[in-house]
């Protein structure tokens, strides 16, 4: 994979760092030259993975969540949440649209379908007790030349 | 995120402004949840034109919301979602549940 720029971020499981992840992505797409909407879409998929990790997988104890975003040719956004968390015992079936393990928090289970929507591909990899690992890549449209 | 609560002969609206995600609608659950059981609205406006940001845990919030007000005898309502919001929603198929103005 030909990386053309990248950025790292950690941080830990506070539900306060979603609005963090989502200002990090904006910052480093600046250079990309996103539409509004390209870049309002990446927004809301990368604070689903990121709550997703911050509800689910640090449900019992705190940890650190990774972000990766990468520019790579033609205009491709790569995007790598990481957490090390309690993982997802059934990932189809988490990702099957109004699925929720946290009815209580008013979770509606389309955080999935939401990253699906929003992303040209999405890929979950996920192991109990290792942890859960969502890429997510969207293409940007050339736009103003 | 803030929100305003105007009560006017059992009609309210509460407008939103701010970005809404998971950890900011605990809150704003709390304060609509407590207007909505005190004050007992027959109609409920949740109004989103100051919104410039929202996830699915606004689609939570409007699910919540709405089971409270038909608890309670009454009705909800979305006002003035932006496109990219109006997007989330749509997913959703909230406009099944609350009228979209």
């Amino acid at each position: 994979m030909e990386i053309l720029n990248e950025i790292r971020f950690k941080m830990p499981s506070l539900s306060v760092n979603e609005a963090a992840a989502r200002a990090v992505v904006s910052s480093f797409l600046i250079q990309a030259d996103p539409t509004v909407e390209e870049l309002s879409d990446i927004r809301t998929a990368v604070s689903e993975a990121v709550t997703n990790a911050v509800v689910h997988g640090y449900r019992h104890r705190k940890g650190d969540i990774e972000l990766t975003v990468r520019l790579l040719p033609d205009r491709e956004v790569y995007i790598r949440i990481k957490d090390k968390g309690c993982g997802i015992e059934d990932v189809k079936q988490a990702m099957e649209p109004l699925f929720t393990t946290a009815p209580e928090e008013e979770r509606s289970g389309l955080g999935f379908s939401v990253m699906q929507s929003f992303t040209d591909k999405l890929t979950v990899r996920s192991a109990p007790e290792k942890g859960t690992t969502v890429t997510m890549r969207k293409r940007l449209s050339q736009h103003g030349g | 995120m803030k929100v305003d609560i105007k009560n006017e002969n059992g009609t309210a609206v509460a407008t939103l402004s701010g970005e809404l995600d998971h950890h900011n609608a605990k809150q704003l659950r709390a304060e609509l949840d407590r207007f909505i059981v005190t004050a007992q609205p027959r109609e409920l406006a949740i109004d989103f034109g100051g919104i410039t940001f929202m996830d699915s845990s606004g689609i939570g919030l409007i699910m919540g919301r709405s089971k409270l007000m038909k608890e309670c005898g009454g009705k909800l309502e979305v006002l003035n979602p932006q496109p990219y919001i109006r997007r989330v929603m749509k997913l959703a198929g909230i406009e099944r549940i609350v009228k979209i103005r």
